[in-house]
């Protein structure tokens, strides 16, 4: 499987992140986005005309929506992200799938407008942003009441992995996520599944390491 | 602004990238007054009041000034070396003083923790021994001898390497890093953060660099440095106090933090106080 990549998108990186997480290897290809604007060339456009990153490609098949991608990653190598046979929650992972939308125009936009210098209404798209994280503060936190941890399931699936990178990037944006608890804790629990990755931004957890142990004498 | 900024007023500084200047021109600010680059020949900045500014175009950036540069812009010998590779990374903008970008640019004691397994790694966190001076000829800080452990120094190395830096400061928002060059041993690999100040508290920051390094696609070489400022970007959006403390104060240097030492008392010899704190809190 070919990923047309960049480092700094976090769409692309929601398609790094769940290849590693389900074991499925990535042969990247480095797009020049930022500052060269490659994504937007002829030939990239030929592959996919709405000129954005990430594209997918798996032999015929050509995908350039990372919420497809997800589905063909977890299809392929890991099909309990998907879900399970409950009719709610297959129906919810498609809710959350297209909530990943509005976090892209919101939180990528304000992120791309504040750090990348690209045009945009920086306030609006914060304003919109806030919305998004309230919405998703106030569901995951029903979920901590009645013991889950993750979106959807007892277990992590692709609604996690969409909504994960714009969220955790959203202080890119000037959004802070102190007022969030819920978000924090959840996004702590994807950092510790097996096989996570970090992009520039998201860092791995340090505290999860081993404590350094004390050269000093325990009394003086 | 104050007459008190008057000496880093009459600094150069980075305002675009000159290959990248659309034709409506880039329109930015230079230490809180809003300006205009305009494309063509010469490339031209200006003013909204329509004042014409002091403008060179050298290593891919538009340098301009808001006052009368008493200085050529620095010199970096290598860039005009034949074989190098001319990276052009882009602009990112990053919520801090603009000093403090500088700042943490010349810090190493970050690596293992920020860029884990990449230009460091527990449990080779240990800064050995280097030299600083402020050097009165050039009128410039220098760090020499700086060796650190690095799992993956550059782009093109393979493997872990104890790499060789040397750290210069030649301006007070410009900083050039000279690395062991994994592709041609004998050289150093030049990879330089230019500071735009935007405000005391947000600037452009434009990193660039010239390189030694045949075999990487240019495009992998601007993503490895963009990951690496990326990692540092958060980092120093939550730096407090946000301007950079030059009096000893909240913050105790220790003697891994040499570089920032001397870069702080070399500020404050020159009055270069534009995103610097003056009386320790």
């Amino acid at each position: 499987m070919i990923l047309y990549d960049y480092i700094l998108s976090p769409d692309a990186y929601k398609i790094r992140l769940m290849a590693a997480l389900v074991g499925v290897k990535l042969e990247l290809r480095a797009v020049d986005v930022h500052p060269g604007r490659e994504h937007e060339s002829e030939a990239l456009r030929a592959l996919n005309p709405a000129g954005s990153i990430p594209i997918l490609i798996d032999g015929d098949l050509i995908l350039t929506e990372s919420a497809a991608m997800l589905v063909c990653l977890a299809r392929l190598a890991a099909p309990a992200w998907l879900g399970g046979n409950d009719v709610a929650d297959a129906a919810r992972i498609q809710q959350w799938l297209a909530f990943s939308l509005r976090l892209t125009d919101h939180l990528g936009g304000a992120r791309a407008t504040e750090m990348l210098v690209e045009p945009g209404d920086l306030p609006a798209l914060q304003a919109a942003g806030t919305i998004d994280l309230r919405e998703l503060e106030a569901a995951l936190t029903e979920r901590r009441i009645i013991g889950q941890t993750f979106l959807v399931a007892d277990r992590p699936t692709i609604a996690d992995i969409a909504c994960f990178p714009y969220v955790a990037l959203a202080p890119d944006g000037g959004l802070s996520l102190d007022p969030y608890p819920s978000i924090r804790l959840w996004m702590r629990a994807i950092r510790m599944l097996p096989g996570f990755i970090e992009m520039p931004g998201i860092h791995r957890l340090h505290e999860l390491k081993p404590e350094p142990v004390s050269q000093l004498p325990e009394t003086v | 602004m104050t007459m008190a900024h008057q000496p880093m007023i009459d600094q150069w500084y980075p305002v675009a990238l000159a290959s990248q200047l659309p034709p409506e021109g880039r329109a930015t600010q230079l230490m809180g007054m809003p300006i205009t680059v305009l494309p063509g020949t010469p490339v031209r900045v200006v003013t909204n009041d329509g004042r014409d500014l002091h403008v060179i175009v050298r290593y891919g950036h538009v340098w301009t000034s808001l006052g009368k540069p008493s200085k050529e812009l620095f010199d970096i010998p290598e860039a005009d070396q034949p074989g190098r590779r001319l990276v052009e990374v882009g602009v990112v903008r990053v919520r801090c003083s603009p000093l403090r970008a500088v700042e943490n640019f010349l810090d190493i004691a970050h690596f293992p923790f920020v860029h884990t397994d990449i230009l460091g790694a527990e449990p080779h966190t240990e800064v050995g021994k280097y030299d600083v001076e402020i050097r009165d000829e050039e009128d410039e800080v220098w760090a020499t001898k700086v060796q650190f452990y690095q799992p993956q120094a550059a782009k093109s190395a393979s493997g872990g390497i104890t790499t060789d830096y040397m750290y210069r400061v030649p301006a007070p928002t410009s900083t050039v890093l000279y690395k062991t060059c994994p592709a041609r041993p004998g050289e150093w690999d030049v990879i330089t953060l230019f500071v735009q100040p935007l405000t005391e508290e947000l600037c452009d920051v434009w990193p660039w660099m010239a390189l030694f390094d045949d075999e990487t696609a240019l495009t992998d070489l601007i993503h490895f440095q963009q990951m690496i400022f990326l990692q540092d970007r958060s980092i120093l959006e939550n730096q407090i106090p946000r301007l950079l403390p030059l009096d000893p104060g909240r913050e105790i240097p220790t003697r891994a933090d040499l570089t920032s030492v001397a870069y702080r008392r070399w500020l404050k010899r020159h009055q270069f106080t534009y995103g610097a704190q003056l009386v320790a809190q």
